[in-house]
């Protein structure tokens, strides 16, 4: 029987992954796959507590989290697209014009 | 018996999640991502959510990376990017992360996880099904899941007005 | 009767509203019947109140009405509140008397000049102010007045505005009075704490039982109302503004700076002479004062060339004299002389005033001589005035003037009435010099100027003053017993009540472990030597008569005497520039003080008040420049940020 927190150590360390491909890649798709593992991670981690709360509420807040990232990923890379027309780069280090 | 799917399961899901990150082409990094996404949906399975693993599968790996896949396609992106070096400043980061990490890992055996909570009781037979999880979208989160499906449809609407190409 | 009295300072308060309002528009004649209607109005009144005073009772001749309540706040309480007694009642009539006849000239004197209206406009709120000031009950009132005399005297000092030496003039006056003024109203508000009230009646009532004979409390309270009696009136330290204030109309020197306001210092003494009384060491400085700047300006009169002038420098030595009265205790004298001041001294500077008029503003008597012939009523009523000024018998001045000297020899010291005879025998020379350069010998008159006698208008005033200066000394003829009209009337003001004093201060001064030596102050009023009297009468009518040789000798006889006995002499060129008092108090006070608020304007202000201010904004402007850097555009930098604060919330939460 594997304990839960043998589930909760790997959505952590998903979920950190997650975070460090977003704070060291350039690339801005590689951005995104990142932000797409931290969801997975969550997901990972609210069915864990569900199977052994014995509930169904943290499937269904899956289930949001699931058609969330669905409708973030299509804006986002939608906004790309048209970013990219402007200037054809993927650099995000040289998407700065809203500064001070 | 139930070890021996899991720990092997958890190291691809990790090992592609690295490899998310690391690699330099776009192209690579997404096929590790749905690799990872398999994975977690194996998991799904073995903690008895066998809707959530389908979903997974069909709208994750399914849907959305194709949509990634499309978009670098489109984009004709390659690994221009310089790779991933060993920077000072990505040193930090990197470290900074994993304090959290073992931050985080010590937080949750603080709280004895390994106790009562760990313990199943019997699940019945019907847990996490279409029925039993359907049952509860329909009553007890029907808002949620209808304010769900107007994101989508604004999302949908947002995505072709931002990425439509202009007519001169 | 008694019940008109709230519209004797309304008259005036009216008819400078009308002037100064519609003054353009009534035209020039209905303006002078205006401004001269309302002070004849309040005279009128004036003389109806002063005989339902004289059907009172003597020792009753006290009558307030009351106005309004002012100020109410707390312990603090002032009313807006006439007070008629006899000394009022003498202040009131020749304010109104003298300065009907002054409105009356002034109609004919300024008959040429632009703003007409503004001139009377401010005539009459002169004379709603100086009534306030001698018929107000409290001393915030007569303050008020007092003010506003100096704030009127401004306005006319510097009426013809244009003139960068009458602003100069009216600027000096106004500030020097400022000075004293400050130092009356540090009397006034240490009156009210020690009685807790600034009502005449009440604080002269209590000052007896509040204030020891000659403590320091009541040395304090009369040293600084004299100092700022000698602001108002023009003494040593604070006179040097009179002798520049003749920048104005002639009529404005004549009514505010010999008849009224410049007496003003005077009333104030004689108001609270009971608290004077109680004060021998001020008692002192005031005789010595007063005796030291009638002689002092006397000198300084012997030199001058400017008839107002000569004129300016005659009323500071005068209101010495008054002052000098005061001090000996001689109230009733001072305010004789005070009477008979108002009438020659006007009476002087109007006909000053005609002889300006007929030659075309020319003041300088060196280019004056021979007038008699053009001027003769103008010359006869001058000359009875002089005759006046210099104390010759049977003329008001003499009476006045030789009281005074009397009571300072008798009830002062030697010393006293050396200056002041000295004082007279400079008074009787300079006048007479003034009228041989001016009205005799031969003409100096330039060919260009036509010098005519002046209207009926302006010498009908001038006769009836010489007529009072001729006779008004019919107020107070001495050693007859009971003739002393004016002593009789003011008797109910200035009497004091010695016992009082005497048991009150002794038994608080043994309180305080001092033994007491008031018992001499029991003794009464002495009766002094008919004999000494007279003789000292004939001394002084020798003393002017010795003047005035000595003035025909010098201007008439042997013209090139004075020139010869003063060519060169470095006195006569110190005395001639003022003693250079002005340019003394230009480096040691003037200077210093700009000096210094030209350092606190540059340093104190610009740098440190405008830095600072300045400073706050530029730390916030510091601070945001700091806090944009945050805003880098970076994707990068946000997410970081994001994860910071999640790691941040972490660890605060468990």
């Amino acid at each position: 029987m594997v304990p839960l927190s043998h589930y909760l150590i790997v959505s952590a360390i998903l979920f950190f992954i997650g975070v460090l491909g977003v704070l060291l890649r350039r690339n801005v798709i590689v951005v995104f796959m990142s932000i797409e593992i931290m969801l997975n991670a969550v997901n990972l981690s609210l069915i864990g507590f569900d199977r052994f709360l014995n509930q169904h509420d943290g499937q269904v807040f899956s289930f949001m989290v699931m058609a969330v990232a669905a409708a973030e990923v299509s804006v986002g890379l939608a906004i790309i697209i048209s970013i990219f027309r402007k200037k054809p780069t993927i650099n995000l280090d040289e998407f700065n014009i809203m500064k001070w | 018996m139930e070890q021996f799917i899991f720990y092997p399961l958890s190291l691809v899901c990790i090992i592609f999640a690295v490899g998310v990150i690391i690699n330099t082409s776009p192209i690579s990094s997404a096929v590790s991502l749905i690799g990872m996404m398999l994975g977690l949906a194996g998991l799904f399975v073995l903690l008895n959510a066998h809707l959530m693993a389908i979903l997974q599968v069909l709208v994750y790996a399914g849907a959305i990376m194709v949509l990634f896949m499309f978009v670098i396609m489109l984009l004709n992106l390659k690994g221009d990017d310089e790779d991933w070096k060993m920077r000072g400043k990505n040193v930090l980061l990197a470290s900074l992360s994993g304090v959290f990490v073992l931050v985080v890992l010590f937080m949750i055996f603080g709280y004895g996880f390994d106790s009562e909570i760990g313990k199943t009781a019997a699940l019945p037979d019907t847990f996490g099904t279409t029925a039993a999880v359907g049952q509860l979208l329909f009553t007890d989160f029907v808002l949620p899941f209808e304010v769900a499906s107007i994101l989508l449809l604004v999302a949908m609407v947002g995505a072709v007005v931002l990425a439509k190409t202009k007519l001169n | 009767m008694l019940s008109l009295t709230w519209l004797v300072p309304t008259f005036p308060l009216i008819g400078s509203i009308i002037n100064g309002f519609w003054g353009l528009k009534i035209g020039k004649d209905n303006v002078g019947k205006v401004a001269c209607g309302s002070v004849l109005l309040s005279f009128i009144c004036t003389v109806l109140i002063l005989f339902g005073l004289i059907g009172l009772p003597a020792d009753e001749r006290i009558y307030e009405q009351v106005m309004f309540d002012w100020i109410v706040a707390g312990d603090f309480a002032v009313q807006w509140a006439y007070q008629v007694d006899p000394l009022s009642m003498v202040m009131m009539l020749v304010i109104t008397g003298v300065g009907f006849l002054i409105h009356v000239f002034s109609i004919g004197y300024m008959k040429e000049e632009y703003s007409y209206y503004r001139y009377f406009a401010y005539l009459n709120l002169f004379m709603f102010a100086m009534l306030i000031l001698v018929m107000g009950s409290n001393f915030l009132l007569m303050f008020i007045g007092w003010e506003g005399v100096g704030c009127c005297s401004y306005f006319l000092i510097g009426y013809y505005f244009d003139k960068q030496s009458a602003c100069d003039a009216a600027t000096k006056a106004f500030i020097v009075n400022r000075v004293g003024d400050f130092a009356f109203l540090l009397a006034v508000m240490f009156i009210f704490y020690i009685f807790g009230t600034i009502d005449y009646t009440e604080v002269f009532a209590a000052a007896p039982h509040k204030l020891v004979y000659g403590g320091e409390t009541v040395i304090i309270i009369t040293g600084f109302l004299f100092l700022g009696a000698t602001g108002k009136s023009a003494q040593i330290p604070l006179y040097t503004w009179l002798p520049d204030a003749m920048e104005g109309p002639t009529p404005v020197s004549a009514l505010i700076h010999a008849a009224t306001m410049v007496t003003a210092g005077v009333y104030l003494v004689v108001r609270c002479n009971i608290l004077f009384m109680m004060a021998p060491m001020t008692m002192m400085a005031v005789a010595f004062i007063g005796g030291g700047t009638a002689l002092f300006a006397a000198t300084i009169g012997m030199t001058q060339w400017d008839i107002k002038r000569v004129l300016a420098y005659s009323t500071v030595s005068q209101i010495g004299y008054m002052f000098l009265g005061c001090g000996v205790g001689a109230f009733t004298a001072a305010i004789f002389h005070l009477i008979t001041h108002a009438f020659f001294k006007a009476c002087l500077f109007l006909g000053s005033g005609s002889v300006i008029h007929g030659m075309h503003h020319e003041q300088d008597i060196r280019k004056m001589g021979g007038l008699k012939k053009h001027f003769p009523k103008t010359y006869i009523t001058f000359l009875v005035s002089t005759l006046a000024i210099a104390g010759i018998f049977p003329l008001s001045g003499f009476f006045s003037k030789d009281e005074i000297l009397f009571h300072s020899l008798m009830d002062g010291n030697i010393f006293l009435w050396g200056m002041g005879i000295t004082g007279a025998l400079l008074t009787a020379f300079y006048m007479f010099r003034l009228v041989f350069i001016t009205f005799h010998g031969e003409s100096r008159v330039d060919p260009h100027v036509h010098p005519h006698e002046s209207p009926d208008v302006m010498t009908r005033p001038l006769m009836i003053l010489a007529t009072l200066a001729a006779f008004g000394g019919l107020l107070g003829i001495p050693l007859i017993h009971g003739w002393h009209v004016l002593h009789n009337w003011l008797e109910p003001v200035l009497h004091i009540d010695w016992q009082t004093i005497v048991v009150n201060s002794s038994r608080m001064l043994e309180e305080h472990g001092h033994p007491a030596h008031l018992s001499h102050l029991l003794h009464g009023e002495e009766h002094h030597d008919a004999g000494t009297e007279i003789a000292l009468m004939v001394l002084s009518v020798g003393v002017a008569l010795t003047g005035i040789i000595g003035a025909y000798l010098c201007y008439i006889k042997y013209p090139d005497l004075p020139e010869k006995m003063t060519d060169g002499q470095w006195g006569y060129e110190i005395v001639k520039n003022k003693y250079m008092v002005d340019e003394i108090y230009d480096e040691s006070i003037v200077q210093p003080v700009v000096k210094g608020s030209r350092l606190l304007w540059k340093e104190a202000d610009a740098k440190a008040i405008d830095g600072s201010v300045n400073g706050v904004a530029q730390i916030i402007g510091w601070c945001s420049k700091q806090a944009k850097q945050f805003q880098s555009g970076y994707v990068r930098n946000y997410a970081l940020a994001m994860i910071i604060g999640f790691a941040i919330l972490l660890l605060v939460a468990f």
